[in-house]
């Protein structure tokens, strides 16, 4: 069994609980343990950047160094705890002045940065570590001809441009595809959804929410799919407040990749937290199955 | 975001040191190429979701164009760097490799330190509450943020805002209790080797 550090990050203690239960329900159904970081803090959001940088860096090393004296990589759920740490990481590896600076400090806490654990978005684990050859083995109930439109996001693919798919990546519909369902193809489905505007300027997060769910929508999803806790909330939470704002009448269901993976697996629903989202995800799946007839060949 | 409000002369460089340099100093750690490089192309703005959507009253091609020619007023009184998504797609694309976004986080902390942003925003007051808040207990908790921002909202939108957090509680999505973490003291010891916090906690 494949093992890793785990860091839920501060949304996964709550308002996106459902995520926790099942990326902890998917991973073990496919031999991964995700062990929870002892004592982490929170990444800082943007909010760290905004204000101090060597503040911020110190604030996500301190969880890169637990993982190291655990000699595990880490894993984060969220993408922008992801970003955060792949970053600072990356960048106190090569700037060892920074690195020993903020190595003092981390010695107050009896901890050191060395660089020897690696950083991965949790997506990244299913479709690099295990595989979707690996995930498509094990799927017992295929989502067949259930449209759904993966949500990329920003911060899973930017700002790192080694990354040779930054523009044209395939993985989130491929793993889609690896589900049984029907990887929708839309135009926004790499753009930002505002959510780190959502507090600080709310009309223009709700304009960027209705933007994108509109263009989901236009390609008849039925489904969007996420791998960020923050863009859930902010193209869930905010529909009815985007209906109100601009006159729309959108109700489209936004769910966690490991749901949909977990929902393939043939996880019971509730296991996966399925039952907490303010746009129901079941009864929409239940009705786009019944109704639409699975294409030949996939 | 169309009309340059254009409304003073550039200001003249403080202690001999120029605008752009300035700028150029708090970015002397980024990866990116200096802004000198940028050809005014508009791919930032043309790419940037919240630019292209009206909401900045400056692109950041502009921005760019205003601290070369050392409008520094217009561009610190800017609501642009405060509007900034941080989807780092101008940062991707820009084609002669300047990292936009890092400016944009660049300006933000500059004008933090200086106390210079626009008057009314929200983004400041936000970032420095959720920095204090997680200083004193290393984890976010939602309900503190929302003391920053329910007072600049008229009342449908407070309502709104009512109605998803109910909507949320009842599906057991809001925390009633601040988390905190276990080793908080050595963890406020480390702080205090980055950052001077003063002896009033």
């Amino acid at each position: 069994m494949k093992t890793y550090a785990y860091f839920p990050g501060c949304s996964l203690e709550k308002m996106a609980h459902s995520y926790h239960l099942s990326a902890l329900e998917t991973t073990r159904a496919l031999g991964v343990e995700l062990r929870e970081l002892e004592d982490w803090n929170c990444c800082g959001a943007t909010a760290y950047f905004h204000v101090d940088e060597l503040l911020a860096y110190t604030l996500s090393a301190r969880n890169i160094a637990m993982a190291e004296k655990e000699h595990l990589n880490l894993v984060a759920p969220c993408s922008g705890c992801f970003k955060n740490l792949f970053f600072t990481r990356s960048h106190l590896k090569h700037d060892p002045d920074l690195a020993e600076h903020i190595n003092v400090a981390l010695a107050e806490d009896n901890l050191q940065f060395t660089g020897s654990a690696t950083v991965q978005h949790l997506i990244e684990v299913f479709v690099q570590d295990v595989g979707l050859a690996e995930i498509k083995a094990r799927v017992t109930n295929p989502l067949q001809g259930l449209r759904v439109a993966p949500y990329y996001g920003c911060q899973i693919l930017r700002p790192r441009k080694d990354h040779e798919d930054v523009e044209q990546p395939r993985f989130f519909e491929d793993l889609v595809a690896a589900c049984g369902a029907v990887p929708v193809s839309y135009p926004l489905r790499l753009t930002c959804c505002g959510g780190a505007l959502i507090i600080t300027n709310r009309v223009a997060a709700l304009s960027l929410v209705r933007n994108l769910l509109e263009s989901a929508v236009r390609e008849r999803a039925t489904v969007i799919v996420t791998a960020c806790p923050l863009c859930q909330v902010n193209l869930e939470c905010y529909q009815k407040q985007v209906n109100r704002e601009f006159g729309t009448d959108l109700n489209v269901p936004v769910m966690y990749f490991t749901q949909l993976v977990g929902l393939a697996l043939g996880i019971p629903p509730k296991r996966l937290g399925i039952g907490s989202e303010l746009v129901a995800v079941m009864p929409a799946i239940a009705d786009a199955q019944k109704t639409e007839p699975a294409p030949v060949g996939t | 975001m169309n009309a340059a409000p254009v409304e003073s002369l550039p200001a003249p460089p403080e202690n001999g040191l120029s605008f752009v340099a300035e700028i150029g100093n708090l970015l002397h750690a980024a990866e990116g190429n200096p802004i000198n490089t940028c050809i005014q192309c508009g791919t930032c703005s043309a790419t940037c979701p919240v630019a292209s959507g009206g909401f900045m009253d400056h692109s950041p091609r502009r921005i760019i164009a205003l601290i070369r020619a050392g409008f520094k007023d217009q561009v610190l009184r800017a609501n642009t760097f405060w509007y900034c998504a941080s989807c780092f797609q101008c940062t991707v694309r820009c084609p002669r490799g300047i990292d936009i976004a890092e400016l944009m986080y660049g300006l933000k902390r500059y004008t933090v330190w200086k106390a210079q942003h626009q008057e009314g925003l929200i983004g400041p007051v936000f970032s420095e509450t959720f920095v204090k808040m997680i200083l004193r207990s290393g984890r976010s908790y939602e309900p503190v943020l929302a003391t920053t921002y329910l007072f600049t909202y008229g009342l449908p939108e407070i309502i709104q805002e009512a109605q998803t957090a109910t909507a949320l509680m009842l599906k057991g999505r809001l925390p009633l209790l601040p988390a905190r973490i276990k080793r908080l003291d050595n963890f406020k010891r480390m702080i205090r080797r980055i950052i001077p916090l003063g002896d009033s906690e």
